[in-house]
């Protein structure tokens, strides 16, 4: 009935959702139980940053072979993508509260890029909004996209590892493999990462699937 | 003799003391919480949420593909 990697997706979220709030986790000043978001804001992020991948994988098939399917692929992407990033960002507002006393702070590079790289995005569906034409659209929306992606990845990944940050990894701080990413932490966070990517995808499927056919039946 | 036996005792105790102490030094978790059983509580609230919501995505999944069936 469902492809596997759908029920896997189910199976493995359960599993991080349970399991997350049952094991042992290590016992640190200011993060105390708050650690357990670990399960839940980071695998958050990385659907958000796949589904993002995936959208620019299908930018550049589309500007490769000029196929209007692919553009309309590439946008439901991003559309996921950014879906994902309200959640990511919530949960982050929320730890950040309890354990760097604030919802948000301008001091921290992740944040700001983070911020940025969501201004980026809505700009693109903007820009793909306003153009008429299809095969405009879809050219100039796939150009944008691999912009996009580059400037994302420059502000989430590369910017808050090379100046300071309040993030764990990023700046001078110890990553958290480093001291506390124990392995009963991976025990829950590998299969959260995974089930979370797989969700994305499912949730990216059926957008898809839609996207597809309203254009066909808009084409009869 | 009775201040022998109340001697011992303190004696005995004497390990429990240092296990208090190590606890109230060692950061705050919610032990009681989860000694108490409610953590399952939030468990069984955030699992029922999950699957309400996968089992919404699994019926827009079912009907998309009657459509999709359909052209």
């Amino acid at each position: 009935m469902l492809k596997w990697w759908k029920i896997s997706s189910v199976i493995l979220i359960l599993y991080s959702i349970v399991w997350g709030l049952l094991n042992n986790v290590p016992r640190l000043d200011i993060l105390n139980e708050t650690i357990r978001n670990v399960y839940y804001h980071v695998p958050i992020w990385f659907a958000m940053l796949f589904q993002m991948g995936l959208s620019v994988v299908y930018a550049i098939k589309q500007l490769a072979k000029n196929d209007l399917q692919s553009d309309l692929i590439s946008n439901q992407a991003a559309q996921t993508g950014l879906f994902f990033a309200l959640p990511g960002l919530l949960t982050g507002c929320m730890w950040a509260k309890f354990t760097w006393l604030t919802w948000w702070t301008f001091k921290d590079p992740k944040l700001n890029g983070v911020a940025i790289a969501v201004l980026i995005y809505l700009a693109y569906f903007i820009l793909r909004s306003s153009i008429e034409d299809e095969q405009k659209k879809a050219r100039i929306a796939a150009v944008y996209n691999i912009f996009a992606f580059v400037m994302m990845f420059v502000f989430i990944m590369i910017l808050p590892r090379i100046t300071d940050s309040l993030h764990p990894g990023n700046g001078g701080n110890a990553k958290f493999a480093q001291y506390d990413m124990d392995s009963n932490l991976r025990t829950v966070f590998y299969p959260a990462v995974i089930g979370w990517i797989l969700l994305s995808l499912w949730i990216f499927d059926v957008k898809k699937r839609l996207a597809i056919l309203t254009h066909k039946q808009n084409e009869e | 003799m009775k201040n022998k036996i109340i001697l011992i005792l303190t004696g005995l105790l004497f390990p429990f003391f240092g296990i208090a102490q190590e606890v109230t030094t060692s950061p705050d978790m919610a032990d009681a919480f989860r000694r108490d059983g409610k953590i399952y509580v939030v468990i069984t609230v955030l699992a029922i949420i999950f699957i309400c919501l996968i089992g919404y995505l699994v019926s827009i999944d079912l009907k998309l593909r009657k459509l999709e069936n359909k052209h």
